[in-house]
C-alpha cells in the first residue's frame, strides 16, 4: 500500500467503497471540524469478476438488535467453535455446518480477501424478471417506427422466461393483453381520470371476485403467482405475438387540431402500469419502462395544457411559482414513485423530444426507484437506440447488469452512527442502535430500499462519529462498517452481498496530517455535490450555493496553508488541490490549430479548430503526403468511440468544428477565462471568447483565496 | 245486446228483434235476477210478469237431460230467433229465479233467450207480455239442463240462461227489422228445416216488418238511411249490421245486480246448446257445430249452414239455449261486412272526412289530396264544431299516425320534392308546409295559409297562374299541391349544427355473459350477422348500404372492436371503467361492411370462441347504451344500437338494478311502481341518446326477471323496439329470433327525426302517445322511427270550428334517411266538422278509438292504480254510448241497449282492453310480460291493436281444402270451437294451433304425421313438412299470417284438454277469463247498466 491513492483504488475495486476520509477523526467534535463529513460512496453491486458467490447462507450474530454477518474482522475461537461479533461483541456459536472449521480450514467469509462476499439464498420462489413497456403513441411516424424497432429488438435480448407487458398511451391508455390468440385484446382507460390502485386492478380484472368455486377448494395453493396475469407473459411464449402487436402499433388515431398538442396521458399510463404490477407482482423485480415523446398534456400528472399557444413552463415560471401544473404533477409522480418503491419495482424514463418532456415533474420516478432516466432528441437516434440496447447488456457471466428489489442495511461499530444516504433509494424506516438523530440525506434509518440497481449504482452514505471528545477512541483502534445488500439477481436468484470494512481512528489534533493525507478529494467532491443537490430539492438555489461556498471556504481555511490576510500565500496540499476546481477545461484551449475532445459524461464533443477545419475541408487528409493529418483527425474519433462503447447512458456524441452550431456544447462547458468582458485584455488569437457573465475559474479562485485567508470568517 | 249488429249475422234474429227488446230487459234482469230472481222480473218486467213466473221453470231445469232434447228442439227455434239478439238479457232474468241461473247470467241469458224468442216473435211488438210463456221457459230451462247434464259445470249456466231467455222472450218486442228481416228470410229456409229453428223462422219473418218499424226508432233519423242501404244489398250482414247497431237491450232495473252476476257466471254456457242436438258429444262445439255443420242435427237444419258459418249463422243453434252471443254485435261479422262492402273498390282520398275501410279490410288507396289511412287514421272523421259538443260526446279526438308506414307494392311511396336552396315553401307565421289546402289568391301571387289564415307572398320562382277555379294550373304537376303525402328535400337549415348529416351507423352490442353463451345465443347471432350485414337498409336503387357498422360485446365490462379494413385481425379494446363510459377508438370502429368484410367475418367467428369459457354472470346495461351513444357522437352521426341482453344488470355501474319484482303489489296502489323505471338514470340517458339521434333496439333473452319496465325506457324514448324471448333456447326460439332480427335490421328507418303536427285554427294537438321523447309540448323527437311505429295524437278544441272549412291536420316529419339524406315527410288530412252529434257518431272508427283508449289506459297505469284506470275506461265508454243514446237514438225503452253503428264493437273491444294482461293480469303473467306488452302497445298501429286485443281465430278444416282464400274467422270464444276441428289463433304476437280431441284421424295424419290425436306432441312449434294439400295449406296459412305481422309469431300446438290449453284459452277473449275478466256478454250487460245509470 504505497500511497493512499493506491489504497483508495484497491478498496474501491475490492469493496466498491470510497470514503471521504480514510483515517477517521476520533471524536464528534473533530469530525465536524473536518468540514467534509465522514461519508462514503458505496457501489453495492460493484462488478467483481473474481468473486464467485458462495452457495450458502450467511451466519448472523445472534443478538437480535445486531444480526451482523460473520466477517473477516470477527474474532474466532476455533476450538470452542465460537465467534465474537465485531460490532456488538456478542459471542456466537457456529452453526452445525461449521463444525469442521479450523485455522487452516476457514470458510470464505473469514478470509481477509473476502471483505466483500456474496451469498446465494436458495429459499423461496424465484420470480422471473418483469419488463413492462409503457409506450407513448403520440410520436411522429419515424420516431414511432424507430421506437417500435427498438422495442422489438429488445424482445430478443430479454431472458426467455422474463415476463413482458405492454401499455400504450396517447389520448387513451391501452393495456394490452398478451395471452390471446387471434384477436389482439387491450383494456382501455380514459387518459384524464385518476384511478386508485384498487380501481385499476378491478378494471383489469386482477382482483379475484370471491368465486365460490375457488373458495370451495382451498387445499393446494394452485395459483402460481407468476402466471396469473394476462398482461404479463413470458417472452418466449408471446414474442411473436408481441412483435406483431408492436408492428401494428399505430400513432394515436385521435385527431390533433391545429394549434394543439396531442393529448398525452402519461400520468394515467404510469399510474396504470404501477397499479398493474402492484396488483400482480408485488415485491418482485420489475422494470416499468416509460418511453415518451413529449410532455403529459392531460389528466393527472399533466405538465402543460394542449394549447400550443401556452408554452411549457420555463425556469422563470418555476422560480416565480408560476408553473400552473407543476406542483400537482410532481405530487402525482411522487405518489406513484413511492408506491412503486414500496412494491420493489423501478421506473425508467426514456424521454426523446426536442422540446421539454416534463422530466422535472417525473424525476422522482426514476430517483426513488433506481430507474434510468434518459433524455434524447428522438427515438430515431443512436443515443437512444444504443442506450436502450445497453440496458440489456450482460456481464462476464452472461447475466444482465441489473438487479432488483434490493435492501441495503448499514451496520456500524459503536463509535459511529448512520446519518443518512443519498442515492436512488427510499428509507425503510428501520430505527436501530446505529441510527443517528442527525440526518444527512435520507436518514432516520439504517436500511434503504433500492428497487433498481446496476453495477454502477452508487449511494452516498453519511456517518456521524459519536465519540465524545473527552473519551477518545484508543490509539490503534479501528472502526468497522458492514454493508449488507440483499437483492434479486438478474438470474432471479436472491442474493446477499456483504461488505465489511474497517478504518483507523486518529486523533485529529495530534495526527491531522494522517487524516489529511487520507482525504479522498474525488469522493469528497461527489459526496458534497450530492449533499448540495439533495439540499436543492428543498431549499432555494442561492441558499444552497451559499452553503456550498461556505463549506468550501471553511475547508480551505482548515486545510490550506497561508498567512492571514494574504491571498497570495495560500496553498493547498496535493490531496486537496483538485477539490475546489475539478474543471480543467478552459476557453483558452480553444485555438485554431487544435483538435479538442471533450467528455462531460453526457456529451462527447470533438471540436476542430478553425485552421484544422479548413484543412479538412481542403481534403488534406486524403492526400498521401498528409497521412499524418489523417491520423490526427482519426485519433479523437477512436478515443470517442472507446468512451461511447462503455458509457451508460450513451453520451450525446458531437463532432463539430469552429463556428459549427453544435460547438455550443463545447463553449457552454469550458471555463470562461475569456469573455466579451475581458477579451481584449487578453489580446487576439489566444482562444475563443465565451459570451457569458459567469466568472471564470481564475476569478473564482482568487476570490476563494481571499475569503479563506480572511480572518473575518 | 248490441243485437243490432249481431242480429244481421244470424238469420234467426229477424225474430230476435223482438227478442232483443225482450231480453234486453231480461238479460239484465237475469243477472240481477240471480240475487232476486222473481222479483227482478217483476220489477222490470212489469209487463213480463208472466215470465218471471215462468222463470220458475228453473225447476223444470231439473228434468234436464231427458227433457232437454225436446225442450231444446221446441225452444230452439224460438230461442234462436229470440236471443239471436237479445236473448241473453232475458235469459238472465230467467236464471235469476234459480240460483244456478244467477251464476251464469252472462252466458245463460242466451239460453233463455231462445225460449223467449218463440214467444216473443209473436209478441214481438208487444214485448214482454206474450213471450214469457211458461212453457217456453220451461222448455228453455230444460234445454239448459240438458246441456248441463252433458257438462255438469255448464248446466248451471244453462239454467241461468234459461231464465234470462224467458225474459228475452218478453222483450221480444223488437225491431231491428229490416236487417234482421232480410237475414231471416234468407236463412229462414234452413231454419225451418231445423227442428227448433222452424219456430224461429216465423219470428224472423215477422221481424222484418217489425224491423222496419223498429229500425227507425233504434237507429235514429240519420241511421235509417244507411241502414236501409245495406239491407238492399242483401249482403245480408252488411246491411243488417248497420241497422242493428243501435240496439242492445237493457235489462230491467234488476239489471244492476247483473254486475255481480257478471263476475259470478262462468263462460261455459255454450255447451248447453249442443245438448239439444242429438250429438251430445259435440255439445260444446255444438253451439258452433250447428253453424259449422259438424253437428249432425244442425247440419240438416242449416243446410244453408255454410252461409251461417261465415255469418252469425251459428247463433241459431245457440239461441235456443241461452242468451245468444250471436245476438250481440260480432266483430267477425263487422269485419266480414266491411271486407265485402269496401274491399273491392280503391279508397280515394279526395273527399274530406271520408271514413276509410277497416284495417282488417284489404283495399287500395288512391291519394287525391289527403293522406292515406295507412299513414293517418282518426277516431272520427267528422269532429264536433265546439268543445262543448266534444265534451258531451266524450269521444276522444285522436289520430293514429304512422309517418313512415310501408305501402303495398301497388301504391306509390311519397314523391320527393326538391325546392332547391330556398327549401320547402312554408307559411311565414305558423310554418306549415305547402299543401293542397293552401289557397292561392291574387292571381297566384299570394297564398293564404289553410292552418292559420296568414297571407303569404308566393316567391317568384314558385309563382304560377291560377285557372278559372282559382287553382294553380300546375297543381297536378306538383305533389305538394295535389297529394296528401309527399316529401321535401331538406336544406342545410334543417340539419343539426347546420351540417348535412353523415350516413347513419348500426352498432351491434352483444351480451357475452355466461347465460348468453350457454344458451347458444351468441354463436347463433354471430353466425347470422355474417350474412345479415349484406342486407342493411339502403336507399332507393343504391347498390350498397351507406350504413356503417360497429361491434361491441359486453358482460360487466365492454369490449369494442377495431375492424378496420387494413387489419389482418380485429382488435379488441376492453373498457372496464363502466362508471364513466367512453369510446376507446375512433378510426376502425364504424366501418363499411364490404370494405371490412374479412375482418368482420373473422371477428364474428371468434366472438363465440373467445367467450366460450366465460364464467362471468354479471352484466351492465346503461354503460352499454352510453358507449354506443358516445360512439355515434364521436363519429358525428345518427344511428341505431342493437342490444342483445340477457339479465338484470346487477354489476356495479350506473343504471345498476335490483330485483324489485313483487307480485304482492298487484291490485294495490303501489302496483304502478312495477311499471315505473327503478331509477331516473335511464331517462337521462335516453335524453342524451335522442339528442344524438341514437335509437336503441333491445333484444332481451331473460331467464328470470330483468325489469323490462326499466330496461325498455331507453328504447321507448328513442323510438326503438323491444323484443323479448323468455328462456331462450336455440332449438326452440331460433327461428323467431332470427326472423325478428332480420326484419329489424333490414327495415327502413328514419333517424334523428322530429315530428310536428299542425292543425287548423280551432283544435290543436295536446297529447301524444308512442315511442319517442318530447322536450317541449309540440315537437315529437324520435331518435329513430321505422315503418312499424305509430304516434297517437290527441286533439282538443281551443276554439270553434267551422262546418264549411272543416279541420286540417298536417304532420311534418323531419328525418335523416338511411342514406344520410335529410328530408321532410308531410302528411295532410282534412276532416269534416259537425254541429250534430249524430254526424260524429256516424263517422267514428272504433278500431282507432280502441287504439287510443288502450294507449291512454296503458300510460295511465304508470300513475294510477289499475282499477282506477279500468273504471275510467268503462266510464268513458258508457258516457260515449249514453250520449249517443240520449242525443241520437230514437226514443225507446230504457231497457234497450242501443249502440251507434260505428261503435257497436266498442264494448267488446273495450272489454278486451280491460282484461288484457296489463290491466288485469292472470297468475301466469309476469311483471316483465306486463311491462313488455305495455310498451309494445304504445307504438302499435290500429291494425295491430285490433288483432292484439281481439285475436283472430281461424277454423282450418271447415272450408274445403281447395279454397284459396283465408277461411273466415270465428269469434274468440270457446263455444265456437268444435272438437272435430283444428283452429289457428293469432294476435300479432302469439300463434296457436288448437286441435280438437275428435279430429279425424286422417287430418291428424296429414298435418302432424302421427296416427292419432294422442300422439300429437303438445307444445309443438313446427309442423312437419308433408306433401299433402292440407299440410301445405295450413303451413301456407301460417306463413302468410306471419308475413302480415311485424313480429314473428312462434307457433304453439295446443291439444284440446291439454294443460297448454289454458294458455290458449287466455286468448278466447269473449269468454270470461281466469283472471276475472268479464265475458263479452257480461260486460255488455254491465255497460248497459252503466249507460242506464247515466241516462237516468
Amino acid at each position: 500500500m504505497a500511497t493512499y491513492l493506491e489504497f483508495i483504488q484497491q478498496n474501491e475495486e475490492r469493496d466498491g467503497v470510497r470514503f471521504s476520509w480514510n483515517v477517521w477523526p476520533s471524536s464528534r467534535l473533530e469530525a465536524t471540524r473536518m468540514v467534509v463529513p465522514l461519508a462514503c460512496l458505496l457501489t453495492p453491486l460493484k462488478e467483481r469478476p473474481d468473486l464467485p458467490p458462495v452457495q450458502y447462507e450467511p451466519v448472523l450474530c445472534s443478538r437480535p438488535t445486531c444480526k451482523a454477518i460473520l466477517n473477516p474482522l470477527c474474532q474466532v475461537d476455533y476450538r470452542a467453535k465460537l465467534w465474537a461479533c465485531n460490532f456488538c461483541f456478542q459471542r456466537n456459536q457456529f452453526p452445525p455446518a461449521y463444525t469442521g472449521i479450523s485455522e487452516v480450514n476457514q470458510p470464505a467469509e473469514l478470509m481477509p480477501q473476502f471483505s466483500t462476499i456474496e451469498y446465494v439464498i436458495q429459499r423461496g420462489a424465484q420470480s422471473p424478471l418483469i419488463f413492462l413497456y409503457v409506450v407513448d403513441t403520440c410520436l411522429e411516424e419515424d420516431d414511432l417506427q424507430a421506437l417500435k424497432e427498438s422495442l422489438q429488438m429488445s424482445l430478443s435480448l430479454l431472458p426467455p422466461d422474463a415476463l413482458v407487458g405492454l401499455i400504450t398511451f396517447g389520448r387513451m391508455v391501452q393495456v394490452h393483453e398478451l395471452s390471446c390468440e387471434g384477436i389482439s385484446k387491450s383494456y382501455v382507460f380514459r387518459g384524464t381520470k385518476d384511478l386508485t390502485a384498487k380501481q385499476i386492478q378491478d378494471m383489469l380484472g386482477l382482483t379475484k371476485p370471491a368465486m365460490p368455486m375457488q373458495q370451495a377448494r382451498p387445499g393446494p395453493p394452485q395459483e402460481h403467482p407468476f402466471v396469473s396475469s394476462r398482461f404479463l407473459q413470458p417472452v418466449h411464449k408471446i414474442d411473436m405475438n408481441l412483435t406483431d402487436l408492436l408492428g401494428e402499433l399505430q400513432r394515436d388515431p385521435w385527431p390533433v387540431t391545429q394549434g394543439k398538442r396531442p393529448l398525452r396521458s402519461t400520468g394515467v399510463a404510469l399510474s396504470i402500469a404501477v397499479g398493474l404490477l402492484e396488483g400482480t407482482f408485488p415485491n418482485t423485480g420489475a422494470r416499468i419502462m416509460l418511453f415518451t415523446g413529449g410532455p403529459p398534456t392531460q389528466g393527472p400528472g399533466m405538465v402543460v395544457g394542449d394549447e400550443l399557444k401556452v408554452p411549457i413552463r420555463s425556469w422563470h415560471d418555476i422560480e416565480k411559482d408560476n408553473a400552473r401544473f407543476m406542483k400537482k404533477a410532481t405530487k402525482h409522480y411522487e405518489m406513484l414513485a413511492n408506491r412503486t418503491a414500496t412494491n420493489g419495482h423501478c421506473i425508467d424514463i426514456y424521454a426523446c423530444a426536442l422540446d421539454q418532456t416534463g422530466l422535472l415533474e417525473m424525476k422522482c420516478c426514476a430517483n426513488l426507484t433506481g430507474g434510468h432516466m434518459v433524455m434524447g432528441d428522438s427515438f430515431n437516434t443512436s443515443l437512444f437506440k444504443q442506450t436502450f440496447q445497453r440496458i440489456f447488456s450482460k456481464d462476464f457471466n452472461g447475466d444482465f447488469r441489473m438487479a432488483f428489489g434490493a435492501t441495503l442495511e448499514v451496520k456500524t461499530s459503536r463509535e459511529l452512527k448512520v446519518a443518512g444516504a443519498i442515492g436512488p433509494c427510499v428509507s425503510l424506516n428501520v430505527k436501530g442502535p446505529c441510527v443517528s438523530e442527525n440526518e444527512l440525506g435520507v436518514g432516520g434509518t439504517n436500511q434503504w430500499k433500492i428497487c433498481g440497481l446496476d453495477p454502477t449504482s452508487t449511494l452516498g452514505i453519511y456517518f456521524e462519529v459519536v465519540n465524545q471528545h473527552n473519551a477518545p477512541v484508543p490509539q490503534g483502534g479501528r472502526g468497522a462498517i458492514q454493508f449488507v445488500t440483499q437483492y434479486q439477481h438478474s438470474s432471479t436468484q436472491r442474493r446477499i452481498r456483504v461488505t465489511t470494512i474497517a478504518r483507523n481512528w486518529a486523533d485529529a489534533q495530534s495526527q491531522l496530517r494522517h487524516i489529511e493525507a487520507a482525504f479522498d478529494q474525488e469522493a469528497a467532491a461527489v459526496l458534497m455535490a450530492r449533499l448540495g443537490v439533495f439540499r436543492a430539492e428543498s431549499e432555494e438555489g442561492p441558499d444552497v450555493l451559499r452553503w456550498l461556498d461556505r463549506q468550501l471556504i471553511r475547508l480551505c481555511q482548515k486545510f490550506g496553508q497561508y498567512n492571514k490576510e494574504d491571498p497570495t500565500s495560500f496553498r493547498l496540499s496535493d490531496s486537496f488541490s483538485l477539490y475546489p476546481q475539478p474543471v480543467l477545461l478552459d476557453s483558452s484551449s480553444i485555438l485554431a490549430d487544435r483538435i479538442l475532445l471533450m467528455d462531460t459524461f453526457f456529451q462527447i464533443v470533438i471540436y476542430l479548430g478553425e485552421t484544422i477545419a479548413q484543412w479538412r475541408k481542403a481534403g488534406y487528409q486524403d492526400m498521401p503526403e498528409y497521412e499524418n493529418f489523417k491520423h490526427l483527425l482519426q485519433a479523437p474519433l477512436d478515443d470517442a468511440q472507446e468512451i461511447l462503447q462503455a458509457r451508460f447512458p450513451m453520451p450525446r456524441y458531437i463532432n463539430t468544428e469552429h463556428g459549427g452550431s453544435q460547438a455550443r456544447f463545447l463553449l457552454s462547458k469550458v471555463n470562461p477565462s475569456q469573455t466579451h468582458n475581458n477579451l481584449y485584455a487578453w489580446g487576439q488569437e489566444t482562444g475563443a471568447p465565451i459570451l457569458t457573465d459567469d466568472v471564470s475559474l481564475q476569478v473564482f479562485m482568487d476570490h476563494l483565496k481571499k475569503l479563506a485567508v480572511s480572518s473575518a470568517c | 245486446m248490441n243485437v243490432n249488429q249481431s242480429a244481421p249475422p244470424v238469420p234467426p234474429f229477424g225474430q230476435p228483434q223482438p227478442v232483443y227488446q225482450g231480453y234486453h230487459q231480461s238479460s239484465y234482469g237475469g243477472q240481477p235476477g240471480s240475487t232476486a230472481p222473481t222479483t227482478p222480473y217483476g220489477a222490470y218486467n212489469g209487463p213480463v210478469p208472466g215470465y218471471q213466473q215462468t222463470s220458475p221453470p228453473g225447476v223444470s231445469r231439473a228434468p234436464p237431460s231427458s227433457e232437454a232434447p225436446p225442450a231444446s228442439t221446441a225452444q230452439a227455434p224460438c230461442g234462436q230467433a229470440a236471443y239471436g239478439q237479445f236473448g241473453q238479457g232475458d235469459v238472465q232474468n230467467g236464471p235469476s229465479s234459480t240460483v244456478q241461473m244467477q251464476r251464469f247470467p252472462g252466458s245463460q241469458p242466451f239460453g233463455s233467450v231462445p225460449l223467449t224468442p218463440v214467444v216473443s216473435q209473436p209478441t214481438v211488438l208487444q214485448p214482454y207480455g206474450p213471450p214469457p210463456t211458461s212453457a217456453q221457459v220451461t222448455a228453455q230451462l230444460a234445454g239448459m239442463q240438458i246441456s248441463g247434464a252433458v257438462a255438469p259445470a255448464l248446466p248451471p249456466v244453462g239454467l241461468g240462461y234459461g231464465s234470462p231467455a224467458s225474459l228475452a222472450s218478453a222483450s221480444g218486442s223488437f225491431p231491428n227489422p229490416g236487417l234482421y228481416g232480410s237475414y231471416p228470410q234468407g236463412q229462414a229456409p234452413p231454419l225451418s228445416q231445423a227442428q227448433g229453428h222452424l219456430g224461429a223462422q216465423p219470428p224472423q219473418r215477422s221481424a222484418p216488418p217489425q224491423a222496419s218499424t223498429f229500425t227507425s226508432p233504434a237507429s235514429g233519423g240519420p241511421r235509417m238511411p244507411s241502414m236501409t242501404g245495406p239491407f238492399l244489398p242483401g249482403q245480408g250482414f252488411g246491411g243488417p249490421s248497420l241497422s242493428q247497431p243501435n240496439h242492445v237491450s237493457s235489462p230491467p232495473p234488476q239489471a244492476l245486480p247483473p254486475g255481480t252476476q257478471m263476475t259470478g257466471p262462468p263462460g261455459p254456457p255454450p255447451p248447453m246448446h249442443s245438448s239439444q242436438q242429438p250429438g251430445y258429444q259435440l255439445q260444446q262445439n255444438g253451439s258452433f257445430g250447428p253453424a259449422r255443420g259438424p253437428q249432425p242435427n244442425y247440419g240438416s237444419p242449416y243446410p244453408g249452414a255454410p252461409t251461417f258459418g261465415s255469418q252469425p249463422g251459428p247463433p241459431q243453434p245457440l239461441p235456443p239455449k241461452r242468451l245468444d252471443p250471436d245476438a250481440i254485435p260480432s266483430p267477425i261479422q263487422v269485419i266480414e261486412d266491411d271486407r265485402n262492402n269496401r274491399g273491392s273498390e280503391p279508397f280515394v282520398t279526395g273527399v274530406r272526412g271520408q271514413v276509410p275501410p277497416l284495417v282488417t279490410t284489404n283495399f287500395l288507396v288512391k291519394d287525391q289530396g289527403n293522406a292515406s289511412p295507412r299513414y293517418i287514421r282518426c277516431t272520427s272523421y267528422n269532429i264536433p264544431c265546439t268543445s262543448d259538443m266534444a265534451k258531451q260526446a266524450q269521444v276522444p279526438l285522436a289520430a293514429v299516425i304512422k309517418p313512415l308506414a310501408r305501402l303495398p307494392p301497388e301504391e306509390v311511396s311519397p314523391y320527393v320534392v326538391d325546392h332547391g336552396e330556398s327549401g320547402p315553401l312554408r307559411c311565414n307565421r305558423c310554418k306549415a308546409y305547402m299543401c293542397p289546402f293552401m289557397q292561392f289568391i291574387e292571381g297566384g301571387r299570394r297564398f293564404q295559409c289553410c292552418f292559420c289564415s296568414c297571407i303569404n307572398d308566393v316567391p317568384p320562382q314558385y309563382f304560377q297562374h291560377l285557372d278559372h277555379t282559382g287553382k294553380r294550373v300546375d297543381a297536378y304537376d306538383r305533389p305538394e299541391l295535389s297529394l296528401g303525402s309527399y316529401e321535401f328535400l331538406a336544406t342545410v337549415d334543417y340539419c343539426k349544427n347546420n351540417k348535412f348529416p353523415s350516413p347513419p351507423a348500426f352498432i351491434f352490442m352483444i351480451d357475452v355473459s355466461y347465460n348468453a353463451i350457454r344458451s347458444g345465443l351468441v354463436r347463433l347471432l354471430c353466425e347470422e350477422l355474417k350474412s345479415l350485414l349484406d342486407f342493411l337498409p339502403r336507399e332507393g336503387g343504391t347498390e350498397e348500404s351507406a350504413i356503417r357498422v360497429g361491434f361491441v360485446t359486453y358482460n360487466k365490462v365492454l369490449h369494442f372492436y377495431n375492424v378496420k379494413s387494413s387489419l389482418a385481425q380485429p382488435q379488441m379494446m376492453v373498457v372496464s371503467d363502466v362508471a364513466d363510459m367512453f369510446v376507446p377508438l375512433l378510426d376502425g370502429f364504424l366501418v363499411n361492411v364490404s370494405e371490412s368484410r374479412a375482418v368482420i367475418t373473422s371477428l364474428l367467428d371468434q366472438i363465440p370462441e373467445m367467450f366460450a369459457d366465460t364464467r362471468e354472470t354479471e352484466t351492465v346495461f346503461a354503460p352499454v347504451i352510453q358507449a354506443g351513444m358516445e360512439a355515434l357522437k364521436a363519429a358525428e352521426c345518427a344511428g341505431k344500437l342493437f342490444l342483445f341482453h340477457t339479465s338484470l344488470p346487477i354489476a356495479e355501474a350506473p343504471g345498476k338494478l335490483k330485483n324489485r319484482d313483487d307480485r304482492k303489489l298487484i291490485n294495490t296502489d303501489k302496483e304502478k311502481t312495477l311499471f315505473q323505471p327503478q331509477t331516473g338514470a335511464y331517462q337521462t340517458l335516453a335524453k342524451e341518446c335522442v339528442a344524438q339521434g341514437c335509437c336503441v333496439d333491445l333484444f332481451l333473452f331473460p331467464n328470470q326477471y330483468v325489469d323490462v319496465a326499466t330496461l325498455s325506457v331507453v328504447p321507448q324514448l328513442t323510438g326503438g323496439s323491444v323484443y323479448k324471448y323468455a328462456c331462450f333456447q336455440v332449438e326452440n326460439d331460433q327461428e323467431r329470433f332470427l326472423s325478428d332480427l332480420r326484419r329489424d335490421v333490414q327495415k327502413v328507418v328514419g333517424f334523428d327525426a322530429v315530428m310536428r303536427v299542425r292543425t287548423s285554427t280551432g283544435i290543436r294537438a295536446v297529447d301524444f302517445f308512442g315511442a319517442f321523447y318530447m322536450s317541449n309540448t309540440t315537437d315529437v323527437e324520435l331518435a329513430g322511427l321505422d315503418g312499424d311505429k305509430t304516434v297517437t295524437v290527441e286533439f282538443k278544441h281551443d276554439d270553434r270550428l267551422n262546418e264549411e272549412s272543416g279541420a286540417l291536420l298536417q304532420c311534418a316529419l323531419l328525418y335523416t334517411s338511411c342514406a344520410g339524406q335529410r328530408r321532410l315527410r308531410i302528411h295532410n288530412l282534412a276532416l269534416n266538422c259537425c254541429t250534430q252529434l249524430a254526424d260524429l257518431y256516424r263517422n267514428c272508427e272504433t278500431d282507432t278509438l280502441i287504439n287510443y283508449m288502450a294507449k291512454f289506459a296503458y300510460r295511465g297505469v304508470l300513475n294510477s292504480p289499475v282499477k282506477t284506470v279500468r273504471d275510467t275506461l268503462i266510464t268513458q265508454c258508457a258516457q260515449i254510448l249514453a250520449c249517443y243514446r240520449k242525443n241520437c237514438a230514437s226514443p225507446s225503452s230504457a231497457g234497450q241497449l242501443i249502440l251507434p253503428e260505428c261503435m257497436k264493437l266498442l264494448p267488446v273491444y273495450l272489454n278486451c282492453v280491460l282484461k288484457s294482461d296489463v290491466l288485469q293480469p292472470g297468475a301466469e303473467v309476469t311483471t316483465d310480460d306486463r311491462a313488455y306488452v305495455r310498451q309494445l302497445v304504445t307504438s302499435m298501429d290500429v291494425a295491430e291493436t285490433n288483432v292484439f286485443f281481439y285475436p283472430r281465430l281461424l277454423p282450418l278444416t271447415k272450408s274445403p281444402i281447395e279454397s284459396a282464400t283465408e277461411p273466415p274467422a270465428v269469434r274468440a270464444s270457446e263455444e265456437r270451437l268444435s272438437n272435430g276441428d283444428i283452429y289457428l289463433l293469432e294476435n300479432g304476437l302469439n300463434l296457436f294451433l288448437w286441435v280438437g280431441a275428435s279430429v279425424q284421424q286422417g287430418v291428424v295424419q296429414s298435418l302432424f304425421n302421427v296416427s292419432s290425436f294422442s300422439q300429437i306432441t303438445s307444445g309443438l312449434s313446427v309442423l312437419p313438412v308433408l306433401d299433402n294439400p292440407l299440410s301445405k295449406k295450413v303451413r301456407g296459412l301460417i306463413d302468410s299470417l306471419r308475413a302480415q305481422r311485424s313480429r314473428y309469431m312462434k307457433l304453439i300446438v295446443v291439444k284440446q284438454e291439454d294443460k297448454l290449453e289454458m294458455l290458449f284459452k287466455h286468448f278466447l277473449v269473449e269468454d270470461k277469463s281466469l283472471s276475472g275478466g268479464a265475458s263479452y256478454v257480461d260486460f255488455l250487460c254491465h255497460m248497459h247498466k252503466e249507460i242506464r245509470q247515466l241516462l237516468s
